[in-house]
């Protein structure tokens, strides 16, 4: 077990995956030379060549695109996003190329290709460089999400994504690259679909996934010292969604607090709570709450953007909320 | 432009000229019987593209399209019978009735699709001709795409980076003077397609794409370029459509005597009238063939009537591929006959040995 940071984890996914298998290669903005807009692919154009850790002009679409035809006839590319906010230029080869060609040719191809890089809020970089997208891939059929929050996920999910026959969205985080976590040594493969109880607890669930969950372990730690033991359920995958999870921990505690950093008009917690409302209405005895990003676009000032992002104290108050400890 | 055609090969492209002719005559017709719903864009006219480009190159270059795909797929051999399946979103069509008119896809053949937004091919191919570069085989991709799409994002995008990474990808434009409704040159600044190669540091050619012998002669000088020297070409191929952008089009927007015009210049009496010059063929082996094609359509629509629709069962397969899950071949699942299907070099085998960049390019500098 050794302890290291996100982008280190993610940096060993891929030089294992490079190294185990000649057909994955990384294609993206200043993953060669410059080692990557956040360090994720140090010292990978060294060891691999040029050939395998491409180094693309600005052109998201064009990129993208490219990717995918080369999965289309073999080959297994890893495309980095500088930012998930510059694949809104490239959507249409995500979403109309690479999540339909399974379908559009009745069976005949397969589209194994990862496209990954950091969403959400990065600090102070106002509202064009602040998005997350989560509801907006794992809408679509034809294509996996996921979005790990600890180093050892996301080594783990980013081994499997590579390994899996489809199109897989990988949600990172720019301020998730430098937390640290133990990550196992070994072979590493954190299943794509498979949420992780990442606190036990019997009081109430919340249910998160990405740099949320750092906000629900601060706010559980809280609310134990007054005597509310809350679970924490990492979703880790969006599509597929580990429905079963969500109902397990919801039967156990009876009470939900989802914990998004997305808008709330639509979001991905929204799916989350009508899998609650529809197979464990039941078993509530609360209305399930959520806690999400203010429903504004994100602004530079830094009163305004802490503002604007859920923090412990909002999801110790739903807690509380969904316990009737206090008024709403 | 002299015979140095085989005398095979030039009634190889008679036949599949007039195969695709009567084929989307009989898809129109089928179209107005309500059996094919949906967009149906045909190739009537612009026969001799495609039929010239893919005789010119090797059956197991990559290919691939817009929507404008029937044709293409026929260029390539597909079962016609599979083909007008697909258009009646039938269970033995190519993609089992589940893309139709504008996604077809007959990968035994190589020929790796039709697109449905305007250009969204054009990186798709860079990616393949990146895939033969990188394992190092000669294989070459042809990209079409219609005039309109050299004013998508897509193509700029994509020719600089082909350009620079000497992708074997073989770019033809099908210029049929229209993107549906709009005349090209209203819209562009450039009108001469072709022109704007060199913007990339490429070849760009001009062709007229009513002759098929001319897009012969042309296609195998590019891709003979494109394979030896592993860089990206672009064909302009002037040519036309004599139906509307597709079945829901009356075509207001040219008059009658364009159309006429190009009527006069129609690709396949042309050829046919070469080849009797040349004496190549007499009248009567002509004919032969067009009464084989005839029967080969007539084959295709009843092949299709019969196919039943697909299965409710099929909404839930073909979206994910599940661990250990075959791809599916068609012509396996539909006819029952074993195919060829193309397979690459597992990560294990592959020893990739390109430099994209001069070694010395992608170095850091120290100091």
């Amino acid at each position: 077990m050794a302890e290291m940071m996100y982008r280190e984890a993610l940096n060993q996914a891929l030089a294992e995956e490079m190294a185990r298998d000649a057909n994955v290669l990384l294609m993206g903005e200043e993953v060669g030379l410059y080692d990557g807009a956040f360090k994720v692919s140090n010292g990978l154009l060294t060891r691999f060549g040029s050939a395998r850790v491409v180094d693309t002009p600005i052109s998201e679409l064009g990129f993208c695109g490219i990717g995918v035809g080369a999965a289309m006839v073999g080959l297994r590319p890893v495309v980095e996003l500088m930012t998930w906010n510059f694949a809104l230029l490239a959507i249409d080869q995500i979403l109309n190329n690479a999540a339909k060609l399974r379908h559009m040719s009745g069976g005949q191809l397969r589209c194994p290709i990862v496209f990954r890089g950091p969403a959400g809020a990065g600090g102070r970089l106002s509202s064009q460089h602040s998005q997350e997208f989560d509801v907006v891939y794992s809408h679509f059929p034809g294509i996996k999400v996921v979005a790990p929050a600890t180093p050892r996920d996301a080594k783990g999910l980013l081994k499997s994504a590579i390994r899996d026959d489809n199109p897989v969205v990988m949600f990172e985080g720019e301020r998730l690259y430098a937390i640290k976590g133990e990550v196992p040594d070994g072979e590493l493969l954190v299943p794509i679909g498979k949420a992780e109880v990442k606190r036990e607890g019997r009081d109430v669930s919340i249910i998160t996934w990405s740099r949320m969950y750092y906000f629900c372990e601060q706010a559980a730690a809280e609310l134990e010292k007054e005597g509310i033991r809350a679970e924490i359920l990492d979703l880790r995958s969006l599509r597929p969604m580990d429905e079963e999870a969500i109902l397990n921990t919801v039967k156990k505690t009876n009470r939900a607090v989802v914990v998004e950093e997305g808008w709330p008009h639509g979001g991905f917690g929204a799916q989350v709570v009508d899998t609650i409302q529809s197979k464990a209405f039941d078993y509530l005895d609360a209305p399930v709450r959520r806690v999400t990003g203010l429903d504004v676009n994100m602004s530079y000032a830094a009163n305004l953007e802490n503002a604007i992002q859920p923090d412990a104290p909002r999801i110790i108050q739903a807690v509380k909320n969904v316990m009737y400890r206090e008024e709403a | 432009m002299g015979s140095a055609i085989p005398r095979e090969k030039l009634l190889t492209m008679y036949r599949k000229m007039v195969l695709i002719r009567r084929f989307e005559e009989r898809a129109g017709q089928q179209y107005g019987l309500g059996k094919i719903a949906g967009f149906c864009h045909l190739y009537i006219g612009q026969e001799a593209v495609v039929v010239g480009a893919v005789e010119a190159t090797r059956p197991d270059d990559f290919m691939l399209t817009g929507y404008r795909d029937h044709g293409h797929a026929l260029a390539r051999d597909a079962h016609a019978g599979m083909v007008m399946a697909e258009l009646f979103g039938r269970t033995g069509g190519y993609s089992k009735g589940k893309g139709g008119s504008m996604h077809l896809f007959d990968i035994e053949h190589y020929f790796y699709g039709g697109y449905g937004i305007v250009g969204g091919q054009i990186p798709l191919a860079a990616g393949m001709a990146f895939a033969s570069r990188y394992r190092n085989d000669d294989r070459i991709t042809l990209c079409f795409f219609g005039d309109a799409a050299a004013n998508q994002g897509s193509f700029h995008e994509t020719l600089n980076m082909a350009s620079k990474w000497k992708l074997p990808v073989l770019y033809i434009c099908e210029n049929n003077r229209y993107g549906m409704g709009t005349a090209f040159e209203r819209v562009s600044a450039e009108s001469e397609i072709y022109k704007r190669a060199p913007a990339y540091d490429m070849r760009g050619e001009v062709v007229d794409g009513m002759d098929v012998r001319e897009v012969y002669e042309l296609i195998k000088d590019c891709a003979g370029e494109v394979r030896s020297k592993k860089k990206p070409v672009l064909v302009e191929a002037r040519t036309y459509r004599y139906r509307g952008h597709s079945m829901a089009d009356p075509a207001t927007y040219r008059t009658k005597g364009e159309v006429e015009q190009y009527r006069h210049n129609d690709p396949i009496p042309k050829l046919r009238e070469q080849i009797l010059k040349d004496k190549s063929a007499g009248e009567q082996e002509l004919d032969r063939i067009d009464a084989e094609v005839k029967k080969v359509v007539d084959e295709a629509i009843r092949f299709a009537d019969q196919s039943p629709e697909p299965s409710l069962d099929e909404l839930w397969v073909d979206t994910i591929v599940e661990p250990g899950e075959p791809d599916v071949r068609p012509r396996e699942r539909v006819l029952g006959v074993q195919v060829d299907w193309p397979s690459f070099p597992s990560g294990q085998e592959l020893k990739v040995t390109w430099e994209l960049e001069p070694k010395e390019k992608a170095t850091k500098k120290t100091g």
